[in-house]
């Protein structure tokens, strides 16, 4: 069983109200980042620690903490990106519902480390009564002493706010979260200027994920040191991994980064196999943007080592075979799952909420939709793959915001991978209608290649 | 002795010039002028906050800077990019930019209308212009081009919503040039639109510059609607006393008749000094205003056609053909000649003279 440092207590009865979260022995990172350490020493800590940002990108966040501008006389802000909007990801949602004071306490540290006397939670739209959740959580903080002025006698002053989106994707991209979260049209902006330089309102913002500022909690009470022994490799620490899809046990698993791909969907610890003895087609490990795998490369890489659930793992073999870690979203298909189909929702996912700013996203998401649609209902030609591959090529890295790419990337490895079964709809424009591809070669062992 | 400024060294496309720190690769190409400029649709130099969404300026940055020349992984919007020292741009000697560029074209061209013999931008349309010069002949979309609801937008300002390219710069004109912005971009995606939420008349003050900096037929003049073509008008430089601005535009004449008013546009299109709703829509007689002569048209213009601008005049060889002598009578035809007016100076007509010149 590996170790659990997030959720260890997320069903402890009652962890949701202060008494218990306390008892169970909760703000002591708040204690001792406050009492014994100074604002510089924490976010050594959390270098130390090698954290890397949870909501995707999977950037240092003790890098990111240190890039921070700080002007003499300007104030500073730390947001905390609760958007959660990928598909397949829900992940955040879990720990904010079930054990919001541990988010609370990572963002009074984080904001101790960066200076922040007021940080603000961006909550997605659709996760409403969340942010009844938190606004208590908040005031149960601030009725302790945890918030508001001059916290414990360490002179440091700060209160949370949470403001809610209004049900934009976008509007989790940092720059398009602050534009929204200053009261404006949910546009990213274009950069540079970054925002550790000029975020909201122009003042130096650092923007984390929800799950990134929980993991400062157990950072701050094990020592970076400590918490970098988790895991292995540039995956130091634990992974909240919101899985769904054709597996028998949906849920929130938090993982230590050194299990197999194959044992996370099979074991009965977490996904628990697949339902119906059906046999596994396709994943996508991490939330809707990164790139699809067939089977034979979900287990093993194409080098022919143990896939395993990480940064570095999942990520071996570039595009060409492999794939991403994302924001943790794990996402199984089945073989009665039809990629075209699977695209297709995809892309008009993407085509839903471009913001429409730069030309390449907003005409080409909406064109590859369009296409992947005729395919899909038997009207494809032979010639819309081509195309199709050619639209994604133009629209990824040409864009403002990488959701161009988010959209470009999905589209570009199911025709990759799985060519042949558009091809077959394409040839098969009856038979397509009425029964899927199905399983196919797409589980067959690959070739390894053979190492000198 | 004064502190001399540091200049930065950016080479672009094998040109090399010297540029003051802070300015962008766009601008450093303009400097050099000719094809070394990249397209810009949105870039609008006297907008602040404009540029980096159509993505037809991008460009290769082929090295970084002297301290860092290492290549930049992706293309850059040049409008948004400061150059840096020793840096390396690639525009149109980019295959890449070039493959890109036409990408963004074809984006840009695919839900449009194409309703060019109808729009009244048609001739001064930069989507035309940028069509022309990086376009392909026909197109791969095979799908129902996109429509809107129509929206009315008040006497002054036609809007075509399906021409738009979603530059913003009407969106940064209101925000900056009139006490209050009216009108934005509503909804998302390939669905957001120019409008004003509740049908309201955009008529504050200076919004009519929003036609002028609109790249496209998106925002015509109500005004000149459907009233000619562009390139039948005689564009002339003129001015007038205006307490509210600096009263310079260019009259788009046809004979004595003021067809429209626009500001004065520079080498890139760009307005050189906004003029206030007045000049532009309420003074329409050639009395209202002091004329001062021709406007400039670029020779690649179709504006250009049948204006006479920076003529070339051939030296005078009757001396020469004449071996040296003098000719002993010269007779101006018109004078002599009762077949046209002599009382018409030929010289202030408007174009080439006319039968109704001589009425
Ligand atoms: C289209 C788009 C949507 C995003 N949505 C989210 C989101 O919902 N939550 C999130 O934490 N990060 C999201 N991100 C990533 C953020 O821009 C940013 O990188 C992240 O919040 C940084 O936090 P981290 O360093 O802790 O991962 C999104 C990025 C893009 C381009
Ligand atoms: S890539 Fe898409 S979402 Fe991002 S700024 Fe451009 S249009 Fe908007
Ligand atoms: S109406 Fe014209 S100026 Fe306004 S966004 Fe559209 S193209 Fe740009
Ligand atoms: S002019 Fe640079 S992106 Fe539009």
């Amino acid at each position: 069983m590996g170790r659990k440092l997030l959720l260890e207590k997320a069903h402890v009865e009652g962890i949701r109200t202060y008494e218990v979260y306390r008892r169970e022995g909760g703000y002591a990172s708040v204690e001792k980042a406050l009492k014994t350490m100074s604002p510089d020493q924490v976010t050594e800590e959390v270098k130390k620690s090698g954290l890397r940002g949870r909501g995707g990108a999977g950037f240092p966040a003790g890098m990111k903490w240190s890039f921070l501008a700080k002007p003499e006389g300007v104030p500073r802000y730390l947001v905390c990106n609760a958007d959660e909007s990928e598909p397949g990801t829900f992940k955040d949602r879990y720990l904010m519902e079930f054990i919001p004071h541990l988010l609370i306490e990572g963002l009074i540290v984080a904001s101790y480390a960066l200076g922040s006397n007021r940080t603000y939670i961006y909550i997605r739209g659709e996760y409403a009564w969340i942010v009844d959740i938190l606004e208590t959580a908040i005031a149960e903080a601030n009725a302790n002493g945890w918030l508001g002025k001059n916290i414990f006698g360490s002179g440091f002053d700060l209160q949370i706010y949470v403001q809610r989106g209004a049900g934009a994707y976008i509007c989790g991209e940092e720059t398009a979260l602050i534009e929204s979260l200053e009261g404006k049209r949910g546009n990213p902006r274009i950069k540079p200027p970054f925002p550790a330089v000029k975020g909201v309102w122009d003042c130096p913002t650092v923007v984390n994920n929800v799950e990134t500022l929980a993991a400062v909690v157990p950072i701050i009470n094990l020592g970076g040191e400590e918490y970098a022994k988790i895991g292995v490799g540039k995956s130091t620490g634990t992974k909240l991994i919101s899985a769904c899809g054709n597996i028998n046990k949906p849920g929130v698993y938090e993982i230590d980064m050194t299990i197999s791909v194959e044992e996370f969907i099979y074991s009965d610890e977490y996904c628990g196999g697949i339902p119906n003895g059906k046999r596994l087609k396709a994943c996508i490990p991490g939330g809707s943007s990164v790139p699809i795998l067939p089977a034979n490369l979900l287990f093993k890489t194409a080098k022919g080592d143990t896939r395993i659930m990480n940064y570095e793992s999942l990520s071996d073999g570039g595009f060409a075979t492999g794939t991403m870690m994302g924001s943790g979203g794990f996402i199984v298909l089945d073989e009665d799952q039809c990629v075209v189909r699977h695209t297709l929702t995809l892309a008009r996912f993407y085509r839903h909420e471009s913001c429409g700013q730069c030309s390449p996203c907003r005409e080409g998401t909406g064109w590859m939709e369009k296409i992947l649609k005729n395919i899909e209902t038997g009207k494809g030609k032979m010639s819309d793959i081509d195309l199709l591959w050619d639209i994604q090529r133009k629209i990824e890295g040409n864009t403002i915001c990488p959701l161009g790419d988010a959209a470009a990337w999905p589209v570009a490895a199911a025709l990759r991978h799985f060519r042949d079964e558009f091809e077959w709809h394409v040839l098969n424009p009856v038979e397509s209608q009425q029964r899927n591809f199905g399983l196919a070669h797409y589980a067959d062992p690959r070739p390894v290649p053979a190492t000198a | 002795m004064a502190e001399e400024k540091k200049l930065f060294k950016v080479t672009i496309d094998n040109i090399t010039i010297d540029v003051e720190p802070g300015t962008s690769i766009l601008n450093a190409a303009r400097m050099i002028g000719g094809d070394v400029a990249p397209p810009a649709m949105c870039y609008y130099s006297k907008l602040k906050g404009s540029g980096g969404k159509c993505r037809t300026c991008l460009v290769e940055v082929a090295a970084g800077s002297t301290a860092d020349p290492r290549p930049m992984p992706k293309l850059v919007a040049s409008c948004r990019t400061n150059v840096m020292d020793g840096m390396i741009v690639k525009n149109i000697t980019s295959e890449r930019v070039i493959d890109a560029r036409n990408g963004v074209v074809e984006f840009l061209l695919l839900n449009h209308p194409l309703d060019c013999p109808i729009c009244d931008q048609a001739g001064e349309c930069h989507l035309q212009d940028l069509s022309y010069d990086h376009g392909k002949e026909g197109t791969r979309y095979e799908f129902g081009r996109r429509t809107f609801e129509k929206h009315d937008l008040g006497p002054y300002i036609q809007l075509h919503m399906t021409r738009c390219i979603l530059c913003y710069r009407c969106v940064f004109t209101a925000d900056q040039l009139t006490n209050k912005r009216v009108h934005g971009v509503l909804d998302r995606g390939d669905h957001a639109e120019i409008a004003t939420y509740i049908e309201k008349s955009l008529d504050n003050d200076f919004i009519g510059n929003v036609i002028d900096v609109c790249p496209v037929g998106a925002l015509t003049d109500k005004t000149f609607r459907f009233k000619n073509r562009v390139w039948f008008l005689k564009p002339v430089d003129a001015h007038r006393d205006c307490p509210k601005c600096s009263g310079k535009v260019t009259l788009w004449n046809r004979g004595d008749e003021v067809f429209r008013v626009t500001a004065r546009k520079d080498q890139w299109g760009e307005v050189n000094d906004w003029i206030c709703n007045e000049c532009r829509f309420e003074k329409k007689a050639t009395s209202d205003w002091v004329i001062e002569g021709p406007t400039q048209v670029s020779r690649q213009s179709v504006i250009s056609q049948g204006h006479y601008v920076g003529l070339h005049k051939p030296k005078e060889t009757l001396v020469e053909v004449l071996d040296g002598q003098k000719p002993r009578l010269l007779m101006d035809i018109h004078d002599v000649s009762e077949v046209n007016k002599p009382t018409v100076d030929l010289s202030k007509i408007a174009g080439p003279a006319h039968s109704d010149d001589f009425k």
